[in-house]
């Protein structure tokens, strides 16, 4: 089922190597760090909104 | 009745939140399966291209990336005219939690298309009508965000941005249709619904692609505007019970 021979004929690609490998890598990169980014965002934002509702709970009930 | 009444609970900003939360996990591993799948077809099964060599499995992220770009825009404008009619709160966010991500998608078209251009046409970059137009949707995307970030009010960030929205949507189709109406060095749609000029292996591997980049479009976009909604609606008591866990009986 395999098309490729051995792995270094995979990675060559027939040549085009450079232009396959510069598609698939900065896509990959960019599919990786994107959710990361968005993720810590998210997880910031929650914090810090806890933070300042805790704190103006407090406020009121002092 | 009571259907219709379900609807537009899911519109509310306070059951939005904790759904969009149960369904991250779901697109997300479904971006994985369907991403490991097509990756397996497109790079190790797929026979090679009798014209282009191995050098056309770039078309795996290009046509799912360049896909995703002119989806990503209509969503956005969809939202933008809901948000523009009905005024309903919820619009503007999904319009801005997408925009990030389809500007990514515009950007790896262009990157994609320019490391295939130039072993098979011989230039990164031609000012071909798919290509420019292809540009100029970045553009749109950068100048949407860009517009958005500089009106402080919130609500009327949106309608600006919503109505930037709705004017640039005349660029979809022109790239779309851009390789039927102008001569251009792009090859023509690789796809079609009566016959494809494609093997099946192909075929299944960019489908597949095209499924993992939607999915993961999604749940990115759902994690954003999850962080979209709680910094707006900060004053309001939803958050308050969401954040601290106090009060509130209508959480599921």
């Amino acid at each position: 089922m395999i098309y490729w021979n051995s792995f270094g004929d995979f990675i060559a690609m027939g040549g085009y190597g450079f232009y396959v490998w510069g598609s698939f890598g900065l896509t990959v990169a960019i599919m990786a760090i994107e959710p990361v980014l968005v993720g810590r965002r998210l997880k910031n934002t929650q914090a810090r909104l806890k933070r300042q509702l805790r704190a103006e709970s407090r406020k009121e009930t002092a | 009745m009571k259907d219709r009444f379900n609807l537009y609970r899911f519109a509310s900003p306070a059951t939005f939140y904790p759904l969009a939360g149960r369904m991250i996990p779901w697109f997300a591993a479904f971006a994985a399966l369907f991403g490991l799948a097509g990756l397996y077809l497109g790079m190790l099964v797929a026979p090679t291209d009798f014209q282009q060599g191995e050098g056309y499995r770039i078309i795996f992220i290009h046509v799912p990336a360049s896909w995703m770009s002119m989806f990503i825009y209509l969503v956005m404008a969809f939202w933008a005219a809901i948000g523009l009619a009905f005024n309903t709160r919820l619009s503007g966010m999904m319009a801005q939690a997408l925009a990030p991500t389809g500007a990514l998608m515009a950007f790896l078209s262009l990157w994609t298309g320019a490391l295939w251009g130039k072993p098979m046409w011989g230039a990164w970059w031609v000012w071909d009508a798919r290509l420019t137009s292809e540009l100029i949707l970045l553009f749109l995307y950068i100048g949407y965000m860009a517009l958005v970030a500089a009106i402080d009010d919130p609500r009327r960030a949106d309608k600006a941005g919503g109505l930037l929205l709705l004017v640039g949507v005349v660029n979809i189709p022109i790239i779309y249709f851009s390789v039927q109406w102008w001569n251009t060095l792009h090859q023509g749609s690789s796809v079609n619904l009566t016959k494809s000029s494609m093997a099946v292996t192909m075929l299944w591997g960019m489908l597949l692609m095209a499924f993992c980049f939607w999915s993961y479009a999604i749940a990115v976009a759902l994690a954003r505007v999850r962080s979209i909604l709680l910094e707006r609606e900060r004053h309001t008591d939803w958050v308050k019970a969401e954040l601290l866990g106090v009060g509130d009986g209508e959480r599921a």
